[in-house]
């Protein structure tokens, strides 16, 4: 649904983008995931139409946004880092002047923009100016303008930097649910835990380059430094078992931190050296590493230039 | 629908976008209508006897003099408003958002155009009914309003695209409502408030040839029944490089933002 392949961008002498590729499949939830200036903003600017590339094919929805430039509009909906809602307009008039601008029609229109309010819950709020709307409703709405053509692409900028835990719970659901309707989602972020939730899909941006590419649990095995949580009865038995396999006895604790990736045969070889020494094991979890880990390993390597 | 209906339809949706901000934030309106009634009054009742005086009349004759100068201050000073709506389109991600969607993209710029214009001609309504409130019998014929309401348009429409571009240049909202001065300043420098015949050399030569001068030349022989001669000509030729530069200039920025 969006590919590009060796997409550069410099401004002056600063190189934003280089030689970025990426390829989102239809449906997917696609996370791209970077610190701050990565190029997060400038490559989904590209993507939208905004900005133009120096070099590099893309495709949106099968559009080329440098030739054809209104078919990759006609396919998109876009949430920008700000919330780009009018705010001397209430809700509701936000919504009709997109849908009056997308040529919907009068009372088409109408209903589509009750849809959306009902969706995003702002029914209540649909009269009162977006001004006066706090930064959760604000998104929502940001978000709501972005779908009143059901595009079937979404670009959303970082959807949840600044809002609270419990509106960033609910702007999850909301791209759970786009994403069960059949939309392909791209979506910014510089949180982990957000990119881990959500996506399908995660490619990591470092200084312009993708570094790192995959699914959540592929992109943690890049990343050694996993270990098997086990856990006693008594403190006696932890110390036993430490003995056992050469660690040092944490002392009047239950619970010992293993070293390993969690694979099956070390799994069994850990087992067999307890089990050898007579060990009552109450309890095992293996931690694979999380993407924190995976970030900064990566990250690290990628000397700034 | 033709690119020509599309680019029709949308800009009258921006339009109706811009009018309805005139409604929701008036104190922008009110500001821009209020300053040259003040200046109007200022120099009607504080100089005007004086000034009324030195033309070798009385206040009522230096009312019937100033009044082009003041509808021109009215126009100078809306560049404001125009220059300061564009750059908030700008700067808060709406005018991203308008540009992500598959529209007629120079809607975005003739919606400001047309709804400044509007938002102009009615404070010009406002400032010429305080005018003959206070006393303005101007003594134009109805050919001769016609002439004087296409000349103002004229003259909205240049400046209005030049403020378009000032907004479209400025890199924060502030920035904005203060690169417009020059025009808003601009009519003092000119014959508008006094006849430049009596200012000092360097200022009268630049006071004879800016554009000003003979925009409010041609407006007041409209206004008190003569004929404005050559003065129409050159004003139409400055209204027209004017909203060329300012249409050029305005697409050159919107092109790269």
């Amino acid at each position: 649904m969006i590919s590009a392949t060796g997409v550069h961008k410099a401004y002056g002498g600063t190189i934003v983008l280089e030689g970025v590729d990426l390829d989102v499949p239809a449906g997917a939830i696609f996370a791209l995931l970077g610190p701050n200036g990565a190029g997060k903003t400038t490559t989904v600017n590209i993507l939208t139409t905004l900005i133009r590339p120096d070099a590099g094919s893309i495709r949106i929805a099968g559009a080329d946004p440098l030739t054809d430039p209104d078919a990759v509009r006609a396919a998109i909906g876009v949430t920008g880092q700000f919330a780009a809602v009018d705010a001397l307009l209430t809700g509701e008039e936000n919504l009709i002047l997109i849908a009056d601008l997308l040529h919907l029609g009068r009372r088409p229109g109408r209903r589509r923009a009750a849809e959306l309010l009902e969706l995003f819950d702002l029914t209540t709020a649909a009269r009162r100016p977006a001004a006066t709307y706090s930064g959760g409703m604000r998104r929502r709405l940001d978000i709501a303008m972005g779908l009143v053509a059901t595009p079937r692409v979404v670009f959303l900028d970082e959807p949840t930097t600044g809002l609270d835990p419990r509106g960033r719970r609910a702007m999850w659901e909301t791209i759970r649910g786009l994403a069960a309707g059949g939309v392909t989602i791209f979506l910014t972020t510089q949180y982990l835990e957000e990119a881990d939730h959500l996506a399908d899909k995660i490619d990591l941006l470092h200084h312009g380059r993708i570094v790192a590419s995959g699914t959540p649990a592929e992109l943690k095995r890049l990343v050694p430094g996993g270990h098997v949580t086990l856990t006693f009865a008594e403190p006696a038995g932890t110390d036993t078992a430490a003995r056992a396999l050469g660690l040092t006895p944490p002392g009047d604790r239950t619970t010992l931190n293993v070293p390993g990736d969690g694979s099956v045969p070390s799994l069994r070889a850990l087992l067999a050296t307890l089990d050898a020494a007579g060990v009552e094991l109450e309890g095992l979890s293996v931690h694979t590493p999380d993407l924190d880990d995976v970030f900064l390993a990566l990250t690290a390597t990628g000397a700034p230039r | 629908m033709t690119t020509l209906a599309y680019a029709v339809r949308d800009s009258n949706t921006m339009l109706r976008r811009n009018l309805r901000h005139t409604l929701r934030y008036p104190q922008m309106s009110v500001f821009l209508a209020g300053a040259p009634i003040i200046f109007l009054l200022l120099f009607v009742y504080v100089f005007g006897a004086t000034l009324g005086a030195g033309l070798g009349g009385t206040r009522a004759d230096y009312l019937a003099f100033v009044v082009p100068g003041i509808l021109m201050l009215t126009i100078g000073g809306a560049t404001t408003g125009t220059s300061v709506s564009v750059a908030s389109d700008i700067t808060e991600g709406i005018a991203a958002r308008f540009r992500t969607m598959p529209i007629a993209r120079v809607s975005i710029l003739t919606g400001h155009v047309l709804g400044s214009i509007i938002q102009t001609f009615a404070s010009l309504v406002i400032v010429l009914a305080v005018a003959l409130a206070i006393g303005y019998r101007p003594t134009a014929n109805p050919a001769a309003w016609l002439g004087v309401i296409a000349v103002l348009a004229m003259v909205c429409f240049a400046f209005t695209w030049l403020a378009v571009a000032l907004g479209l240049s400025a890199k924060t909202v502030e920035e904005a409502s203060n690169t417009p001065m020059p025009l808003t300043l601009l009519p003092f420098l000119g014959s508008g408030f006094v006849p430049t015949d009596t200012m000092p050399p360097g200022l009268r030569q630049f006071a004879e040839y800016q554009p000003f001068t003979p925009i409010m030349e041609t407006v007041r022989s409209l206004l008190t029944g003569h004929s404005p001669g050559t003065h129409l000509l050159t004003a139409t030729a400055w209204c027209a490089a004017l909203a060329l530069i300012g249409y050029l200039w305005s697409r050159y920025r919107y092109n790269r933002l």
